[in-house]
């Protein structure tokens, strides 16, 4: 299935990507035929085939008890931060 | 010294016949002198590491250190190092400062391997042949025009010219094994829980799991035992004990039944890449196992399927890269959704951008059925075929790639193409099962990887066979004449 511009430009906008107007065209035929050769799943029969949610048979996501087990390290993690005032992340103003 | 084994290695730090000082500044010069040809890392290390060798030294003549005290060891760059950049071969982490360790990193260490730097990769492990690094591409050590493999392409690749005598290494769709078949080195990605994922960058978390690559079965036996077990931080994580993988390695084979993976031989495989795959099963029937044909009638769906089921999962956890807390931030963004696009439109390469949107549209509403759910269903068939296998024989076995090493840019134009150099090893990941690639001999002068499957948690026997293999040949020991 050929996908068009436009679904090419929403997919790309959805994911918070902004392509290149001269990209769009390269990314419009690898997505095409990415989505042509993942349609052959359609052939598979899997009437009554549960989906797979993990990859070991019988297995479900462990939970841990809902306790403080880290220490606070705000001050460390911020230093990968693009820019940071008062402890607190900066990003343009949101509310005018 | 670099010729010998990280086994041997060990053994000469415990009895001081060399120090770990020394073996450090040796790897060292080798990697320096190998970087410009080669490119197996990003960083290299080589204060930290000459200090972290030094206490190495003070440990082993007090009598003291773990298995792999003083040993020269090097991590695929999507464990986290704290205070050690961490870039996963993205632009998007360039200057990435980890403040934590990964589980993986922090056990090598207890067990007192010393990091000599972080090791080349395809972007966030998307990729076959270690073209997508933004760090530039890592070259295959037997022939510099061809791809090491990926993604981790610079693991296999230091191994393989003997930069190091072992290193980590990630496998998500056949991430450990296609570079190791490609460098001529052995590869194990374990069971899924077997390793944390704790502090390894997530791509696609039901896939991932960590691995070693090593120059033998023992090496790799030697370095898995550490890295194993439970860690409570990884919510995957499968609290089970973790047998003793050296006790198990020398273990006869008679009476071992071994499958033959018939779909594997059926179509695309390299005849000379066949040739060595036939030798090795039968070295194996000399070794007294048995050899038969099995069939897994649902394995050639399994690129598809995973090319729903990996672009999915790393939509959502590439969400992450936002320019807010860490990572690329674009510059003069005019509000927050300029600020996400540009940011990431700036850090991500396009491969990684492909499977972001591939992913995205797989569960973008109206599609989510058909393409999501459809491949998690197809899945569970395909790990049912291995299941009704591994009821009849003990071990799979069959190439590990359909051919051997390409050349560099070969294959960049289309991604189908390369997507399915993953073909034969893709299946292992969507049953969570352990998998390895062992070098069987070479084709056309290339090395060939024969790929051993097994059940859930049979580590110890994907080893023992392995490492009786590599008792009666010397396919593992060979060094590309560069690097000799």
């Amino acid at each position: 299935m050929a996908l068009t511009r436009e679904q090419v430009e929403n997919i790309a906008h959805l994911a918070r990507l902004e392509l290149e107007p001269a990209e769009i065209p390269r990314f419009q035929q690898n997505l095409s035929s990415i989505v042509e050769f993942i349609g052959e799943l359609e052939r598979a029969e899997t009437a009554g085939i549960a989906p797979m949610a993990h990859p070991l048979p019988g297995l479900t996501q462990r939970l841990r008890p809902d306790v403080v087990s880290e220490p606070d390290e705000r001050e460390l993690y911020q230093k990968n931060a693009p820019q940071v005032a008062a402890g607190l992340y900066l990003v343009p103003k949101v509310i005018e | 010294m670099y010729r010998q084994t990280l086994t041997q290695l060990a053994a000469d730090l415990r009895a001081r016949r060399v120090s770990s000082v020394e073996l450090v500044r040796a790897f060292l010069a080798r990697i320096e002198a190998s970087q410009r040809d080669l490119n197996a890392f990003v960083t290299v290390t080589a204060e930290q590491a000459l200090a972290q060798a030094e206490a190495a030294d003070r440990a082993l003549a007090a009598g003291r250190g773990g298995a792999l005290e003083g040993v020269p060891f090097g991590h695929k760059d999507l464990f986290c190092t704290a205070g050690v950049r961490t870039t996963c071969g993205s632009r998007m982490l360039k200057q990435f400062i980890s403040p934590y360790d990964a589980t993986v990193v922090s056990r090598l260490k207890a067990a007192g391997a010393v990091m000599l730097g972080k090791l080349n990769m395809d972007e966030f492990a998307m990729g076959s042949s270690n073209e997508t690094s933004y760090f530039g591409p890592v070259r295959n050590p037997w022939n510099r025009a061809l791809v090491p493999g990926g993604s981790s392409g610079g693991s296999a690749a230091a191994v393989a010219a003997r930069l190091l005598p072992a290193a980590t290494a990630t496998d998500t769709g056949g991430s450990i094994r296609q570079p190791a078949a490609f460098c001529g080195v052995t590869g194990i990605k374990p069971t899924y829980g077997r390793v944390s994922r704790y502090g390894m960058i997530a791509f696609a978390s039901s896939l991932d799991q960590a691995g070693v690559i090593a120059a033998s079965a023992e090496d790799a036996a030697r370095v898995l035992r550490e890295m194993a077990g439970f860690d409570p931080r990884d919510s995957t994580s499968v609290d089970a004990p973790v047998p003793d993988y050296l006790a198990e390695l020398d273990q006869p084979l008679a009476g071992l039944k071994i499958g033959v993976l018939k779909e594997f031989f059926d179509t695309g495989l390299d005849a000379a890449y066949e040739r060595c795959v036939r030798e090795a099963l039968a070295v194996f029937e000399r070794l007294g196992a048995s050899v038969r044909e099995v069939s897994l009638p649902n394995i050639p769906l399994s690129v598809p399927v995973y090319y729903v089921v990996a672009p999915a999962e790393c939509s959502s956890n590439l969400a992450r890269y936002d320019g807010v807390r860490f990572g690329h931030r674009c510059a003069e963004a005019h509000d927050l959704e300029d600020l996400y696009k540009r940011s990431r439109s700036e850090g991500f390469g396009a491969e990684v951008k492909r499977r972001i949107m591939t992913g995205t549209y797989v569960l973008s509403a109206g599609y989510y059925d058909a393409y999501y759910l459809k491949a998690q269903r197809v899945r569970r068939l395909i790990a049912a075929d291995f299941a009704r296998a591994f009821g009849e024989v003990d071990l799979l076995m069959g190439p590990t790639t359909p051919t051997p090493a390409f050349e560099l840019g070969a294959k960049v134009a289309d991604p189908i193409t390369m997507y399915l150099n993953d073909i034969y090893t893709i299946g292992a990941n969507l049953a969570g099962l352990p998998a390895m690639s062992v070098p069987c001999g070479f084709a056309a002068g290339l090395p060939a990887g024969l790929q051993i499957i097994g059940p859930h948690f049979a580590e110890a026997r994907l080893l023992n066979a392995a490492h009786r293999y590599q008792r009666e040949t010397d396919w593992h020991l060979r060094i590309p004449e560069a690097y000799a």
